[in-house]
Parts: structure tokens; sequence; C-alpha cells
């Protein structure tokens, strides 16, 4: 393998390591909060690519603005699935608050089935991001680059929220111990909002970003990538955003080079994922970054 | 008292099996497949109790485990002309290509091949608690999905398996769902039983009285994974066709519905649920098809039925979380209470008569 085909899967890996890791940012930060697996995440994520279509085709507005409405109605439906979902087994056994999770995301696939219908839609990429660079005698598409870019400062941005702002305080206060959180005074419920609304919209991101990427949108295509992005979390270390963004583009990047390296072996590039999940949990069960829980008895 | 209920429960068996006899003659193919279906899906739903709702430990590999079932069973018992016809692409290997076997020896293999790979699973997976045991569980299915998509020299790949001899019929599947329902009464009423729902309720507690948390989780992981391997490869007979694409996660959906809401640890509970969620599934077939309501015609929505059974699991979960039954189970004392307190009811209105009269 020449240097710059190469490089050419290094790109292609790094990318989709990103789109990876803007979406299991939304699991690890649910997960920390709550411990709970939101289920429903890869199809907000599928959501958010139809709300984009239909802002763009339906009412004709401009991509950026489109995008922008998109990841807005985006958050508004994570936030709503929170309220409808989970936020009334707050008390209840796990297993309930996972089979609702579950329930969830069936419901939203089989609503979009129903409303949107099964068929794949193509996904409009406007040309400033389909034009081709030619790189060292490689030609890539220039969002390959966008995308990344756009990842990196998302996480910037994530990370003053988080780190430097007083709802940022209340996420990592709530994620510590929310009894003592709420009785600190930090209204609990808002703080967990507020976390599914980011989650949201990096999700959203992601998938429009995706959409551009793989230009064919139905409502089964939050399935696989919900999976992977919450493997490429626990891999990580499940809690830690840093974890999260490192799982993601290993995940990623190891998934291109599978293909790249081994090309007899394309059939099982879905697997690869879960054997590295059961790997991980195996050997290291807190992931890459994640702190050692011990057990409350 | 005990020998009063053990009658009951002959002359229950019997009245099934009269009635097995019956409908076996009698009905049409439709209603006998979806009675079929409803066998099959107690036996799968008892299996998923089982591990989840008995022993606590929230698995979703069902379908994969139903797969391995269906594929086995599909293969063993095929004529061997029919084999060649179907594997085309890529013939399959010896020692499959020249066998066909009767029905009972494939269904147990497929089902002991399933609890193996159970075993292979549960091994590393059973480690695991709560969410991380249900993400790496649904990732093991989808291996063996994925594996079977690609192992076309065996499975035929993305092809699926055609002309399987369908030889599930009433007898079969009734008869295997009665066998299932009194293993798992006597398995839960055994000491076993009792261990295993001490774990579902506190593991620490448990394992300071003395269980063995793995050797019973994988006990019952393992016994799950040989009754889900089992209604697989009746499911398969019955049905004469079966590709990789049908053991999705929607299948392991339904088995988890079914056991939501006859409630998770009872056992009566998921017999009552299963027949009433295939039976619901082919009322609500409907809503799929193109609709004629005289003054209006809706075109067919395909996946509106599913949009109510995930309304149907979230109701459950938000409203009853114990589903139909919780852990009770419906036996003969409750019945014979319901009964006593209805004879009271009726007996306290007499005695007012009586009053009055006086």
């Amino acid at each position: 393998m020449g240097l710059a085909t190469f490089f050419q899967h290094l790109t292609n890996g790094v990318s989709l390591g990103s789109l990876y890791a803007l979406i299991a940012i939304g699991y690890t930060m649910v997960y920390g909060i709550l411990r709970l697996i939101n289920f429903a995440h890869g199809d907000i994520f599928m959501m958010a690519t139809y709300f984009a279509f239909f802002a763009i085709f339906i009412f004709h507005m401009h991509w950026f603005i489109a995008f922008i409405v998109a990841i807005l109605l985006t958050v508004l439906l994570g936030m709503g699935i929170e309220k409808a979902a989970y936020k009334p087994l707050r008390d209840a056994p796990k297993i309930s608050v996972l089979i609702s999770a579950i329930g969830a995301s069936f419901l939203l696939e089989n609503l979009a089935t129903v409303v949107f219908g099964g068929i794949p839609k193509p996904f409009p990429t406007p040309s400033v991001f389909n034009d081709m660079v030619i790189l060292g005698g490689v030609r890539v598409q220039k969002l390959t680059f966008y995308i990344p870019a756009v990842t990196i400062i998302l996480l910037i941005g994530l990370a003053y929220l988080i780190n430097k702002t007083k709802s940022g305080m209340a996420m990592r206060a709530v994620s510590k111990d929310v009894e003592t959180a709420s009785l600190m005074g930090i209204d609990v419920n808002r703080t967990i909002s507020i976390t599914f609304g980011i989650g949201s919209a990096l999700a959203a991101v992601g998938g429009i970003m995706w959409a551009l990427k793989f230009p064919q949108i139905q409502p089964l295509m939050g399935v696989m990538p919900g999976l992977k992005c919450f493997i490429a979390a626990v891999i990580g270390g499940i809690g830690s955003i840093t974890g999260a963004v490192i799982g993601g583009f290993f995940l990623g990047i190891m998934e291109i080079m599978l293909v790249a390296f081994f090309p007899t072996l394309a059939g099982y590039r879905d697997a690869l994922a879960f054997i590295l999940l059961i790997v991980i949990l195996l050997f290291k069960p807190t992931g890459f970054m994640g702190e050692k829980m011990s057990e409350k008895v | 008292m005990k020998r009063r209920n053990l009658i009951l429960n002959i002359v229950l068996i019997l009245l099934v099996a009269v009635f097995t006899i019956y409908a076996q003659k009698n009905m049409d193919a439709y209603k006998l497949r979806i009675l079929n279906l409803c066998a099959i899906y107690t036996i799968l739903g008892l299996s998923m109790n089982l591990i989840n709702g008995f022993t606590g430990q929230f698995s979703l590999g069902h379908a994969g485990f139903m797969a391995i079932g269906a594929y086995t069973t599909a293969l063993l018992t095929m004529k061997i002309e029919f084999k060649e016809q179907i594997f085309y692409m890529k013939p399959l290997i010896y020692p499959l290509n020249s066998i066909s076997m009767p029905f009972l020896p494939s269904l147990l293999i497929a089902g002991f091949l399933s609890a193996l790979v159970g075993y292979m699973i549960g091994a590393p997976a059973l480690r695991l608690k709560g969410d991380y045991l249900a993400i790496a569980t649904l990732g093991f299915a989808e291996i063996i999905r994925v594996i079977i998509t690609n192992a076309q020299s065996v499975t035929n790949g993305a092809l699926g398996i055609k002309m399987i001899p369908t030889y599930t019929n009433l007898y079969w599947s009734f008869g295997f769902a009665v066998l299932t329902v009194v293993f798992m009464f006597l398995l839960i009423n055994s000491s076993y039983g009792r261990a295993f729902k001490a774990i579902r309720e506190d593991e620490i507690a448990a394992e300071n009285m003395g269980i063995n948390l793995y050797k019973h989780k994988m006990m019952s992981f393992v016994i799950g994974a040989f009754l889900a391997g089992l209604g697989g490869g009746l499911l398969g007979n019955l049905l004469g066709t079966i590709d990789p694409s049908m053991f999705k996660f929607v299948l392991t959906f339904n088995i988890l519905l079914i056991i939501v809401l006859g409630g998770m640890g009872s056992i009566s509970g998921t017999v009552i649920s299963a027949f009433i969620i295939t039976i619901l599934g082919e009322v609500l077939r409907f809503l799929d098809k193109p609709m004629n309501l005289g003054f209006i015609k809706t075109p067919g929505i395909p996946g509106l039925r599913m949009v109510v059974f995930s309304l149907l699991l979230m109701i459950v979960v938000l409203f009853f979380r114990d589903g139909l039954m919780g852990t009770r189970e419906l036996s003969w004392d409750s019945i014979q209470n319901v009964f006593v307190k209805f004879r009271k009811l009726v007996g306290k209105g007499g005695v007012k008569n009586e009053s009055f009269e006086g």
C-alpha cells in the first residue's frame, strides 16, 4: 500500500471517527448523569437528517439556515423524549428505564417509516462540501476536512461549556451525586434536560454531516451508528467526554483500516465494533479514560 | 389440596391436548399458523423471562440464539436434493450436504448447539451487569447474524434458505410449549429457581447466602439459550424459509414486549401475553394494508403496526410497570380465592334479601 493510499484511508478514518465521536458524546453525557443507555440516541441522529432534508426540500431554505433549524428541532425532540420516556421513571428499576428507552427508539424508527416512508431519500450535498481538492496526488472531498474541523470546534465549545459555565458545573455535580447536587440547590431536572439538549444537538450536527458524507437517508440509518457510538463511548470509558472522543476516533480509524488492509473481511466490518466492545469489557471494563467505580452495598 | 391441584393440572393438559388434536384436524391453514406462532412465542417468551425476569440478567441476545436454532434445524432436516438446488452460489460443505434427519433429533441438536453458543457467550458476558450485559448480548446476536450472512458455504448467506420441510404442526409446537411450561414451573420452584430469584432481588445478598452467582447465572442463560434455539428451530420449519434479516433486533423486541406485558417473572403471565401479542400482531395487520372505510380510502402504511407495538411497550413500562401479572402466578388456589370472594359477595346479597323478607 502506497503512502498516498494510506493517507487517503487515514483521512477517511479520521472523518468517520469524528462523526462517531460527536454521537458518542451524547451517549456518554447521558450515561454520566442518568446511568442509562439512551437507546433512542441513534434515532435522534436519524431524525435530524430528516429535519434537514425537509427544511431544504419542502421549505426551500438555504442549506445553512436549514441545518440550524434541524439542529434546533432535534434539540427539542431530544428533550421531549427525556420528558416523556425517562423522567416518569426516575425512581424505577434500571431495567424499566432501559426498556422504555428501547421502546422510544422503536417508536421513532417506526414513526419515521410511517411518516417519511421506508424508501431511502437522496440527501442534497451543497457544492461547498462536495468539491474535490488534490493533496499530495490524492483527490479528497473537501467535506473530509470540514468534518474533523467542525468536530474540533464543537469539542472546544463543549469543553468550555462544561468546565467554565454554571450549567456545566451543575452537570458535573449531578453526574457525581444526584441527591447531594439537588440538596445544593441544583435543579436536577433542568440539568438533565440541558444534557439531553446538548447531546441531541451534537447528534444532529453528526447526523447532518453523516448525511452529507453518505448522502442517502432512511429510517433505520441511525441503528448501526447508534450502537457503534455507544460502543465507542464504552471503549473510551463511559461517562468521560474525552474518552468518548478518543473511542470515536479509535473505532472510526480501526473500521476503515480493517477494510483497507483486509478487504476479504469487509463483510465483518459491522461486527468489529462488537468484538472490540467485548474485548474491552473483559480486559478493561472502565475503558481507556474511565474512572474506577466502586459498588455501593 | 395438593392432590386436587395435581388432578386439575392433568385435566388442563388433557384439555390442551384435546384442543390441539381438534384444531390440527379442523382449522384452516391461517388459523393453524397463528396458533403455532402463539405456542412458539410462548416458548421464546418463557426462555427470555427465565434470563431477564427470573434471574434479572438483562439479555438482548435472543434473536441470535433463535437464528442458530433455525439454521441448524433447517440444514439438518432439509432434503438432500433441495440442498443442491438452493446452494447454487457456493455448495454446502460436507457433512451437511449429505444428511437429512428427522425433526426431533434436529430440534434437540439445534437446542444443544444454541446452548453451547450460549455458554461461550455467557462465559465472558455474564461478568457484566445491567445495561453492559444488555449491549454485550445484543452485540453477540449481531455478530452471529453477521457471521451467518458471510458464511455462505454453510448458511447460503444473504440469500437465505428456502424449501425447508414444514414439519412444525400444532402437535410439535403445543407439545414443546406445554413441556416448557411444566419444566419452567418445576425449575422455578426448585432450589435453583429460588437461587435465580435471589440473584434477581439482590446479587450481593444472594452471594452472601452462599449462592454461586456465576454458576446460576450461567445455568439460567444456557437453559434460556437452549429453549430459544428450540423455538427458533420450530419457527424455521413453520415458515419454510429463513434468511439473516429475519433475525434482527426487532425479533428480540417482540419477545421483550411479550415478557414486559406478561410480567417479568411470571410464567402464566408470559403464556397469556404470548397469545395476546401474537394474535394482536395478526389482528393489527390491517393497519399495514390499504383500508377502505366506506367513504374514505387510506393507502397502506407499512410500519404502523410496529408503531402500535412500541407505544404499547412504552405505555406498559411507564404506567403499568408490573404488566399483567407482575411476579405473581395464576394458580388453582388464586382462582379458587376469586370464586370464594365472588360467592361471599353473592352470599351477602342473599342475607340482605332474607332480612328484608323477615
